[in-house]
């Protein structure tokens, strides 16, 4: 390359690099910098010199070094073979990275996002003479067991189909060549998209179907619709991870996004290991034939953080373009936030709250707004979905912080991870009295349809015992429980049951972890006809204490290890409990009348 | 032949500036000559056209721009290695002080070693027997995990530290080759010695490396002292297939001297004065903990720091344990109560415990008794809280029993002797026994064959 075509470097502060006379720089172009060609992108133009952030370490750079622009801004592949591979922030394959520079990740490597040299077998879907518009199917791909990829044609191109090819193909090969007017597009199954542009749909439509998770906390409180946006804050060691993981295993999401951001490598490696072993239960096929991993650890370039939520969800969007119901978790976005602030801090800007920048709020709200369930491009108007879940991390879990108030201010379900909770080994710690969803009436009515009609009662009684609970509470660390009278006991023995019986997961028991929502309503029900049968014998003179005692609420405790086959238990201990308490009711009965006689 | 500059302009606090340079690149070793002979390390923290912003890893007492030369060394820092660093004295810089010869090198590595790719890794999941009952039935330490011991001032964090290095053994299979790679940050001088003494009266001293920064050495040099631990604890693990344990102590002090170099910047500052790269700062010593797929070496870690104020949401301990894979808080009620290891359970946790215990690494009633233990734990102390208010006479029977639980648990199960060093059957033993307390409906944590099998004759009525 001639000197004249480049720029050079005049400043090197940590990612930030600050380049003389870059030709043609636009804000947010990739550019190549130094002899290593390593990846950065432009974040700021003053007169003759732009601010680059390097997503590479930058030790060894120094004024004099050379920068390329390459005019394109930062996009990433997409295509058959996103699936299953695991990325690091600028869709860089780690696999590859591996065989490339071992162990450890040095710089300057290059990979490509898809695969080059692997063939998939392209099914075409349309024939010669038809006429496509942008977001039409031109043909599948089964790009893993479960999951059909299919291949459109890009947003912005269409044209009448004068050619379309079949069989084994690779990503770059021509598979369909488009005439429009006098312009001919020809088409591969791979196509590139700014990371940081939305990709277009027709419409925005409300979300109206639950995204079933299998945690019973979520699903029977705090659900949250596929095409829905939720958050979960919490300090450390509340299991803000372990969530984020289950929902990953669990949620009906048909594609899943992993991003974790800033967070540990071994949690990633953990994840690596657990997704190929793990079967989904609708489809038995392994978990990671539906998931895609970006990985940008905390040890890892800080900008590449930066980067890679945005990575994550234009993946996500792309499937979701296909028609599908797409699941995004990033792990954490506080780490985001932390990498905007620390670009910012050496671009010398000006600081807003805790020296975050300003534009905090409308970078958080633009990321969440790119979930949402859509009428996709193309002319067969397919509706996709795409949920977004992120973590916070609020220092000292303190949720008054600006990452957690921005993210609260658009998201739409509140999943707020308790200390105290998990301190009492209670998971999920989310709390029931702070968190909150915005989904419930929808979910509701959704559930009652296709579940039970008494659902949404028995959730609303629930959580009308679990409020009562907290102020009796109150009241019992000032006066004991025995200033408490029997009704208020039995409303506080009925709340620690939900809690205990019901709201009480364990994510690691491989009966427990993943609960439908049938067995979610009979254990529901379960545990609240003891509160309503405990307060008939009340009523007919039983003692709290016998009802306390009672052997069936054993078998009640230990109903979330009921296999999802046998779910007719739940018959039995219902008539075991109403048979106890009849018993307890025949005997006061029987003392009574002798006492009378 | 390297340029010498004698364009030395500016010393303030750790930084100094050099003018009028030409090719020098970020990251930079420099070299600066202080008076004949007299050297100081520093790296390039910034460059900006012509002028270098450098960072001293030593002292800047001394320093006389005028009569000072600085030269660039065209590298980045590096520490020599070789099997021989074993047994060997450093100091925080990463020069010998022992007395003995100078290390003949076989590698000279980069200090701040390069991030392990994620696919690389291999999970951390062997199961570390530390002797402590508190730390292997209920915060399961696992070979390459970072856990780190949140402690106050006064606290004997150091002899617990001591305690874990003298007693961790792996027992699923042969101990295989083990090394303690210790670093101390700015304490002191009797507390280093305690570890030197007790590494010496124990012979793990020949296969220990130590880097020591003690108190009255230059703040700075402990910003590079990790790093030097960390290359030197690769080293072993990963070149010579050692299982290394690292113990960094006192992690406050080292963020403290990052916090000075960033006020000398005049970096716009995030929470409590700390610089706002704190968390990818402290991020690139901890992920270096780990073990790598087909190596049979290994880095577990464990950092210790103090607490200001015992305050666990202080921006060092809070970003730490969004790092670390868990956290050993202790407690000064207990340390007052005379318990020791005053290890405080309920807040403490091993994010790995999961994955290195059950059938085949431990026992099947591990995670059971496990969580039953801080079910129940949690519950007695709630109840003794309210006992406090309302008197014991104002708690139901099962709260009774709890109360009484929480208490018998903090006597003999977090209570252990220095050198008592129980196994881990021995420990779910015990547990059982304390578990035999309550009553057995209100164990709901526990599998019932399990109650069955392990709960002692007599229990839980």
């Amino acid at each position: 390359m001639k000197q004249n075509e480049a720029g050079v470097i005049v400043k090197v502060a940590g990612p930030l690099v600050v380049a003389r006379n870059v030709p043609n720089a636009k804000m947010y172009d990739v550019v190549r910098v130094s002899g290593e060609k390593l990846i950065g992108e432009i974040i700021e133009i003053h007169k003759d010199k732009a601010s680059i952030q390097v997503y590479e370490d930058t030790a060894g750079l120094g004024p004099g070094d050379p920068v390329y622009t390459t005019g394109a801004p930062l996009s990433i592949e997409l295509g058959p073979g996103l699936l299953e591979s695991i990325y690091d922030g600028i869709q860089r394959p780690l696999d590859q990275i591996k065989i490339l520079s071992g162990d450890y990740i040095t710089r300057g490597v290059e990979a490509p996002g898809l695969n080059r040299e692997k063939s998939w077998n392209f099914a075409p879907a349309v024939r010669a003479g038809d006429k496509l518009s942008a977001g039409d199917i031109i043909g599948t791909v089964q790009e893993t067991p479960i999951v059909v990829h299919k291949v459109m044609v890009p947003p912005g191109k269409s044209g009448q189909v004068t050619k379309i090819e079949g069989g084994a193909k690779k990503v770059t090969d021509i598979v369909c060549v488009l005439k429009d007017g006098d312009t001919i597009h020809e088409l591969t199954m791979m196509q590139k998209w700014p990371v940081r542009i939305a990709r277009p749909y027709l419409e925005k439509l409300v979300p109206e179907m639950p995204l079933i998770t299998g945690q019973r906390v979520v699903d029977a409180f705090f659900p949250v619709a596929k095409g829905g946006t939720a958050c979960v804050p919490g300090p450390f060691g509340s299991g803000k991870t372990v969530i984020q993981h289950q929902l990953a295993k669990w949620a009906d999401a048909e594609i899943v996004i992993f991003v974790g951001c800033g967070e540990r490598g071994n949690e990633m490696t953990d994840v690596l290991i657990e997704f190929p072993e793990l079967k989904d239960p609708k489809s038995g096929e392994p978990l990671m034939k539906r998931t895609v991993l970006i990985a940008n650890t905390s040890n890892m370039p800080v900008a590449a953080r930066e980067c890679s939520i945005y990575t994550g969800i234009t993946i996500a969007e792309y499937f979701r373009d296909m028609g599908y119901s797409v699941a995004i978790m990033a792990d954490s976005t506080s780490r985001w936030a932390e990498a905007l602030r620390e670009m910012s801090g050496r671009l010398e800007e000006m600081p807003g709250e805790e020296g975050y920048p300003a534009y905090l709020g409308s970078r958080v709200a633009g990321y969440y707004e790119r979930a949402g369930r859509v009428k996709c491009l193309g002319s067969d108007h397919r509706e996709g979905a795409l949920t977004a879940i992120g973590a916070v991390s609020p220092p000292g879990g303190d949720l008054s912080e600006p990452v957690t108030q921005n993210t609260l201010r658009v998201v739409k379900v509140f999943w707020g991870l308790d200390a105290n909770l998990a301190y009492a080994r209670h998971f999920p710690a989310i709390n029931w009295l702070t968190s909150y969803s915005l989904y419930t009436d929808m979910v509701d009515n959704y559930i009652n349809e296709n579940v039970a009609p008494d659902w949404s009662l028995l959730r609303k009684e629930a959580m009308r015992l679990l409020q009562l609970e907290a102020e009796l509470q109150e009241m019992v660390r000032l006066v004991g429980l025995d200033a408490l009278s029997a009704q208020d006991r039995l409303i506080l023995e009925g709340a620690k049951s939900i809690r205990e019986d019901f709201l009480h997961q364990g994510a690691f028991d491989p009966d427990d972890a993943y609960t439908t929502i049938k067995k979610q309503y009979l254990m529901l029900q379960t545990v609240l006809s003891f509160y309503y049968e405990g307060l008939k014998a009340l009523t007919a003179g039983i003692e709290i204490r016998e009802l306390l005692t009672l052997p069936v609420r054993t078998n009640i405790a230990r109903a979330k290890f009921i296999k999802e086959a046998a779910l007719d238990t739940f018959t039995s201990i219902n008539q075991d409990l109403k048979q106890q308490i009849a018993l307890l009711v025949k005997k006061q009965e029987t003392l009574k009348e002798a006492l009378n006689a | 032949m390297l340029k010498e500059y004698r364009t030395v302009t500016e010393v303030a606090g750790p930084l100094v500036i050099v003018e009028k340079i030409t090719n020098v690149k970020y990251e930079e070793l420099v070299e600066i000559e202080i008076g004949p002979g007299v050297y100081r390390r520093g790296k390039v923290l910034e460059i900006t056209e012509d002028k270098a912003l450098v960072q001293m890893f030593e002292n800047t007492q001394g320093i006389d721009p005028a009569g000072s030369t600085a030269k660039f060394l065209g590298k980045v820092m590096q520490f020599p290695v070789s099997k021989d660093i074993l047994g060997r004295v450093f100091s925080g810089s990463g020069r010998v002080i022992d007395k003995g010869p100078d290390i003949i090198p076989d590698k000279l590595l980069n200090i701040n070693g390069s991030p392990l790719n994620p696919f690389a890794r291999d999970y951390p999941n062997d199961f570390i027997q530390t002797g402590i009952s508190t730390i292997d039935a209920m915060n399961t330490l696992v070979r390459g995990q970072k856990l780190p011991i949140f402690s106050g001032s006064g606290l004997p964090h150091a002899k617990i530290a001591a305690q874990i290095a003298r007693h961790a053994k792996v027992i699923s299979e042969g101990a295989g080759d083990f090394a303690v790679v210790f670093a101390a940050m700015g304490i002191t001088f009797e507390e280093a010695q305690f570890f030197i003494d007790d590494f010496k009266r124990t012979g793990a001293i020949e296969r220990s490396v130590l880097f020591l920064n003690l108190a009255d050495d230059p703040a700075i040099e402990r910003v590079a002292t990790p790093r030097l631990a960390l290359t030197a604890a690769e080293y072993l693990a990963f070149d010579l297939d050692m299982h290394v344990l690292v113990i960094l102590t006192d992690l406050t002090n080292y963020c403290e001297a990052l916090r000075e170099v960033s006020a000398a910047r005049k970096e716009i500052p995030g929470r409590r004065g700390y610089p706002g790269y704190l968390y990818t700062d402290l991020a690139t010593l901890y992920e270096r903990a780990g073990r790598i797929k087909g190596k049979p070496g290994s880095i577990t870690q464990i950092p210790i720091l103090t607490m200001p104020e015992d305050d666990i949401t202080h921006p060092i301990p809070d970003l730490t344990g969004y790092i670390t894979e868990g956290q050993i808080i202790l407690s000064r009620d207990l340390h007052r109560k005379g318990i020791y290891p005053p290890i405080n359970v309920l807040p403490s946790l091993s994010r790995l415990k999961d994955k290195g215990i059950g059938p085949g690494k431990t026992r099947e009633d591990h995670a059971g008794v496990m969580n039953q233990l801080f079910a129940a734990y949690a519950r007695g102390k709630q109840a003794k809280e309210l006992a406090v208010i309302l008197g014991e006479a104002a708690l139901s029977e099962d709260d009774q029993k709890f109360a009484k639980f929480s208490d018998a648990f903090e006597d003999t199960y977090v209570r252990q002797g220095e050198n008592e060093d129980r196994t881990i059957t021995e420990s779910l033993t015990l547990g059982w026994k304390l578990l035999s307390m309550l009553p057995v409906a209100e164990l709901k944590r526990v599998k019932e064959e399990h109650i069955k099998k392990y709960m002692p004759a007599g229990g839980g009525e």
